[in-house]
């Protein structure tokens, strides 16, 4: 019953610069069931928007997949060409990319850029596709449609192009929904009524989403699963409620600290991660967190810790954890 | 839309005004010029130079001759030619203009099409040999003077293969040669500018969310990519279309062709006062037409433009 929109195995992808090669995702394997939504957490430059783009194929120069296999609905994306790619962007898979202020063409309207994916990927007549594009916006809550569709991008805010991108995003009704920080600027109600929709929608069409955030209350609001990424690997994976409240990696511990407590009402001290990102350039040895990390032992320089496997769909990789180790 | 008739309105007034600091400016700095169309080269007796000078109103205070020439040319109304036996100026560069026009009409259609074809497939294969000879043609395109490329196209296909014809306009043929050797340089122009603002455009996050949509690799790089590239080159386009349309005298008299350009020069030589005004005056009036329609499509084109 609950089969696997995507599978992810072994996926490495490097992005080839002057300075060198830049390891942005590291070995990643991840499944997502149908229907099922999915938080990547994790700081800046930790891998979350790359390897989400990959899902798409969509790496551009100098970037490349060195490594493993993307099956996603019965599509191996690694090796699918142009013309195949094609056919499911915006149709089967679809996103809402991180900038909504750059990610809209400034010169043409928003009717027009909404319409065009639903002629793309539908019989759809032009004037259909204009009656769904004004039903789309009025789901994404927005007043006037008829004057908004013949505006153009910068005649709207920040958070009015992050729902007209959404809005473009759910055009074909897409078996997975990638959203990339989608909801940073929208102000808090907004915020939970879109939250709401795409729960609507991913009941009525079983769709999948991956949510990409830096917000707890957006993983605790609407994530089954959460994974948490560290210099483009997944460090620790589980049910949102194990990663909420029973986090095993170092750096999960940490992020929550950095993070306002969502659920309890004790006012905890925020404490911010201490010291800088790994450099992707010279990635090192062992565990990517050990510079950073309070209980950081000899072998956390030296090798890098295996996933270890805590109950059903919770798993980390920590060194700690290993009770050969202490045995 | 409103607020777009407003600016129509006003940059047409400020285009009118232009043209007459430009005549004014003209008029003067040839009363400045030594020197008058009966003197010098002619011999012609004192008397008849007096005579002349009376005939052509130009005994008169220079400021007399002035008001009299700015209201004749307020009613559109270039003067009379002193060289060219009293013919009508207007008539002149009417049919002068309609030649270098013809030419300068397919050059500008060629540049136009050749040069964005040029720069998008230049910019979509960055760094391979491709781009790499665009390049190398685009920079010698730009970098030799036309009266080189007009000769060297004359020697292979003129005398070498004689294989097209080198002198005047009788057919469809005779355009060739001077069409090709106007267009080099705007060709390699458009092809350079639009490489780079393509480039540029094709980096933009939009075009990756073009992508992500899963549009045709035509829709991406035209609908999305060529609309933004080229909006920033149409100003470049206003004066170049009104310097190609008017003709250049080195090609003009390089291929025999009777155009406005030679004209203009034949003019100058001979101090034909009220020609060389009438020419200036009516190259300045194009140039300013052409940047007027530039800046009116760029308004139309770039919803961003602020009209205020
Ligand atoms: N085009 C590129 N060229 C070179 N490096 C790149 C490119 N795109 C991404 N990277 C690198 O890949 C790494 C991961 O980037 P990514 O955008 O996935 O981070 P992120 O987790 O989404 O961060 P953020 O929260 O800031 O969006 C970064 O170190 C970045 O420098
Ligand atoms: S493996 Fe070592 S350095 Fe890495 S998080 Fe665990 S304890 Fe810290
Ligand atoms: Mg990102």
């Amino acid at each position: 019953m609950n089969s696997c929109i995507l599978d992810i195995r072994d996926l490495e992808i490097s992005f080839f610069t002057q300075a060198g090669e830049i390891k942005a995702v590291n070995n990643i394997s991840l499944q997502l069931k149908d229907g099922e939504v999915l938080g990547i957490v994790g700081e800046s430059g930790s891998g979350k928007s790359v390897a989400s783009y990959s899902i798409m194929g969509l790496i551009a120069e100098p970037g490349k997949i060195v490594n493993g296999n993307i099956r996603f609905n019965n599509h191996t994306i690694e090796t699918m060409g142009k013309k195949e790619l094609q056919k499911i962007r915006g149709k089967e898979v679809s996103i809402v990319f991180q900038d909504p202020n750059t990610s809209l063409n400034p010169l043409l309207s928003i009717g027009s850029q909404l319409i065009e994916v639903i002629i793309r990927h539908t019989n759809k007549t032009k004037k259909e596709a204009k009656e769904r594009a004004v039903e789309l916006l009025g789901l994404v809550g927005m007043n006037e449609v008829d004057k908004r569709l013949k505006q153009y991008p910068y005649e709207f805010s920040g958070g009015m192009l992050q729902r007209v991108m959404i809005a473009i995003a759910l055009a074909c009704e897409p078996k997975l929904l990638i959203a990339d920080e989608a909801t940073t600027a929208l102000d808090a109600t907004i915020q939970a009524q879109i939250l709401e929709l795409l729960l609507q929608i991913k009941k009525k069409n079983s769709m999948s989403i991956i949510m990409i955030t830096h917000d707890f209350s957006v993983i605790a609001n609407i994530c089954e699963k959460v994974a948490v990424m560290y210099a483009g690997r997944i460090i620790e994976y589980g049910k949102t409620e194990d990663i909420l409240y029973n986090p095993k990696h170092q750096y999960t511990m940490g992020l929550l600290k950095a993070t306002p407590n969502i659920n309890s009402h004790i006012h905890e001290k925020l404490v911010p991660i201490k010291g800088s990102p790994v450099d992707l350039l010279n990635p090192p040895l062992g565990c990517p967190f050990a510079p950073r990390c309070e209980k950081c032992m000899k072998i956390c320089l030296r090798s890098m810790p295996k996933n270890k496997v805590i109950s059903d769909d919770h798993y980390t990789a920590c060194w700690l954890l290993e009770k050969k180790l202490w045995s | 839309m409103r607020s777009l008739i407003k600016h129509i309105v006003k940059r047409f007034a400020y285009s009118l005004f232009t043209i007459f600091l430009i005549a004014t400016i003209t008029f003067f700095l040839m009363n400045l010029v030594p020197g008058g169309p009966f003197l010098s080269e002619k011999n012609l007796s004192p008397q008849i130079t007096e005579v002349m000078n009376d005939k052509y109103g130009l005994n008169e205070p220079v400021i007399i001759q002035y008001k009299n020439y700015m209201i004749k040319l307020a009613q559109g109304d270039l003067g009379v030619s002193i060289i060219n036996k009293g013919r009508d100026i207007n008539d002149i560069i009417y049919e002068k203009f309609l030649i270098s026009a013809k030419v300068g009409f397919i050059t500008i259609v060629l540049a136009i099409t050749i040069g964005i074809a040029m720069g998008v497939v230049a910019a979509i294969s960055k760094g391979k040999l491709v781009d790499r000879l665009l390049t190398i043609f685009s920079t010698l395109g730009m970098a030799v003077p036309n009266f080189v490329i007009a000769t060297a196209l004359l020697i292979i296909f003129g005398v070498k293969l004689r294989i097209l014809p080198t002198y005047g306009l009788s057919s469809s043929a005779h355009f060739i040669l001077p069409v090709l050797t106007l267009a080099f340089y705007p060709m390699a122009y458009i092809a350079r500018l639009l490489r780079t603002t393509m480039l540029d455009v094709l980096d933009q996050d939009y075009i990756r969310t073009a992508r992500s949509k899963g549009l045709s690799e035509f829709q991406v790089l035209v609908k999305h990519g060529l609309r933004n590239a080229i909006t920033p080159i149409i100003t470049y386009l206003g004066p170049m279309i009104a310097y190609i349309l008017t003709g250049s005298f080195v090609v003009e008299k390089i291929f025999s062709i009777p155009g406005l350009g030679g004209e203009f020069i034949g003019s100058i030589n001979g101090r034909d006062y009220p020609m060389i005004m009438g020419t200036t005056i009516f190259l300045a009036t194009i140039m300013v037409s052409m940047n007027f329609i530039v800046d009116i499509l760029y308004k139309v084109i770039d919803p961003r433009i602020e009209l205020n």
